[in-house]
């Protein structure tokens, strides 16, 4: 079996995600390939036990171009690898499903395991919001996104591995998308990752006017207020609140959820607190799956009588 | 300025999953359908883009026979006229193959944007946009947060990128975008709305009836209920009970009060 690796790289370094990739391939195979378009990362890839590292060189791979990162990928991959693994970020979701129409392969993205059954491999990718396991057996070539956490970067394996470069073709891509810089909103925003006890607020507060709720009882555990991209979007909480794939990724020593259900994207940005307490209506939802402490019930009843005990103590 | 809006019908996010019996496929009959998050951003930014620009949005959608609804309920709120792929046939598609029946319907219709939500609450994708600007020759944004249009040759769009970074992109029409939900505040339908709603026309088109050279899921092994890897500590009672428990382990198990 061979496995390619694409290395994504974010502000001149290498994405952690891609690595956590890279530890998956380790795993199903010893033909492993790293493709990454940056020097710098290319050298410290070559440090890792790897069949081959391709840099491929382009002034337009300098800074991400989704049509220009297509047409170098495309030029680099053929029939011969069996899959080729991506970190499952925002950048990958932009760019590698036009390889997919390009090359006829199948997208299976968010993976959450890959496993090497007689060299054909299966696939676990989670739907429902993270309350149903799929798994696939493919035989053919595929493009597959690792969601974060799934594989630990630590237990690469380290080695020598040659880099070698590649100049490739691009003058033909059209430019039709053209990006600005980068930047930053809500400069001095609430950092929520140095936060010991976080209360976070999901869409079972129900009303704005539960909001008030929440924040009295974080004030009272001395924590911070998170919650969940519903509460943002109604515009009941600012982002710099948000935790989750598109907003902040917290490790607290307790993460008390309140009417939070869950998804996928919400617990990339959790599920490292130490210590996890959940209360929502919904007994099936997949915040329990990894809360230490669960209540089935209604926040609204629940939350005042625990203030009210707090402030008797 | 043509607009076309993908929308998609899926369960409500609190519906409980249960499998039929050969774990093969999801038991669809106590769902309760409903059009899918962010693809009501995506309606709402269409009707805002026709409203500033003239034209016309097309809403589609492609599902089994109740999906209509979907369409029915952007028409109610301002969409023109919906094309809707009904999945006459008791096959799924994965989402390459979605896109290509998408396609085969679209590829003749010129239009200038296509919009659609980031991603479906239920299978949770998250391509058929960029993979139909591709099939389509057009340029795409992803995960947009906010579009500034003024003529019919360009689109800017801001898009959100991975811990707090924000980007514009300048994009060449004709584009795809998928919407990121919160862009926007999406409107209720009007009892007048939803009265105009059936003079609309909606195209139905049989998926038995088309041959679009997609190829049905083949590679599904097993579905199953994730396994609990975590120990859970239940806290059950009435209110005043769960909430002196929780006090408990609050103040004397965790050390924080």
């Amino acid at each position: 079996m061979k496995i390619l690796v694409f290395i994504q790289v974010d502000d001149n370094k290498i994405n952690k995600m891609s690595l956590e990739a890279l530890k998956c391939a380790q795993g199903l195979t010893s033909n492993v390939t790293a493709i990454t378009f940056h020097e710098g990362a290319a050298n410290e890839l070559s440090n890792y036990n790897l069949n081959e590292i391709i840099l491929a060189k382009n002034e337009n791979l300098n800074s991400y171009s989704p049509l220009h990162y297509a047409k170098a990928l495309e030029t680099l991959i053929d029939d011969s690898c069996n899959a080729i693994l991506f970190a499952h970020t925002y950048e990958t979701r932009d760019w590698v499903p036009r390889l997919s129409v390009r090359t006829n392969y199948p997208f299976i993205s968010d993976c959450i395991d890959l496993k090497n059954e007689n060299d054909s491999l299966i696939i676990t990718r989670q739907t429902y919001q993270g309350k149903l396991n799929n798994d696939f057996q493919l035989n053919s070539n595929v493009f597959c996104s690792i969601q974060s956490g799934c594989f630990k970067a630590d237990d690469l394996e380290s080695g020598t591995t040659q880099v070698n470069t590649v100049e490739v073709e691009l003058s033909d891509v059209a430019n039709t998308i053209r990006a600005e810089e980068k930047f930053k909103e809500q400069k001095g925003g609430v950092d929520l990752t140095a936060a010991d006890l976080i209360v976070s607020v999901g869409r079972g507060i129900a009303k704005e006017e539960n909001i008030p709720l929440a924040e009295e009882l974080t004030t009272l555990l001395n924590g911070e207020l998170g919650s969940s991209r519903p509460i943002v979007d109604y515009g009941w909480l600012p982002h710099d609140r948000q935790i989750g794939s598109s907003g902040q990724v917290v490790s607290p020593k307790l993460y008390f959820s309140l009417g939070v259900s869950g998804a996928i994207q919400h617990q990339v940005g959790m599920k490292g607190s130490d210590k996890i307490m959940a209360i929502n209506k919904d007994g099936n939802a997949p915040i329990f799956e990894i809360a230490d402490y669960s209540v089935v019930g209604d926040l609204l009843e629940i939350v005042p009588k625990l203030i009210d005990k707090i402030k008797e103590s | 300025m043509k607009i076309c809006v993908l929308v998609k019908q899926v369960p409500d996010k609190n519906d409980e999953i249960k499998l039929n019996s050969e774990n093969l496929s999801v038991d669809r009959s106590n769902f309760n359908f409903v059009t899918n998050e962010s693809d009501n951003y995506a309606v709402e930014e269409a009707l805002l883009i026709k409203e500033k620009l003239q034209g016309e949005v097309v809403v589609c959608s492609f599902g089994n026979e109740s999906a209509i609804q979907v369409i029915k309920d952007a028409l109610s709120k301002g969409a023109d006229k919906g094309i809707f792929i009904e999945n006459d046939t008791n096959d799924e598609y994965d989402i390459l193959n979605t896109s290509k029946i998408f396609n085969n319907v679209l590829k003749d219709e010129n239009f200038d944007l296509i919009l659609s939500g980031l991603q479906s609450d239920d299978i949770g994708n998250g391509q058929l946009g960029v993979l139909l600007a591709e099939h389509l020759n057009m340029s795409h944004g992803s995960l947009v947060m906010e579009t500034d249009i003024s003529d019919s040759t360009k689109i800017k769009v801001k898009r959100e990128l991975e811990n707090g970074w924000f980007q514009w992109s300048d994009l060449d029409l004709p584009s795809s975008l998928t919407i990121q939900s919160g862009i926007n505040k999406p409107r209720y339908a009007s009892l007048r709305g939803i009265m105009m709603m059936k003079k609309k026309p909606i195209n139905t088109i049989k998926l038995s009836e088309i041959d679009t050279g997609a190829n049905k899921i083949d590679n599904l092994k097993s579905m199953y209920i994730p396994q609990k890897t975590k120990e859970t500590v239940k806290i059950e009672g009435s209110a005043d009970e769960v909430a002196e428990k929780l006090h408990n382990i609050l103040k004397n198990e965790l050390g924080l009060i």
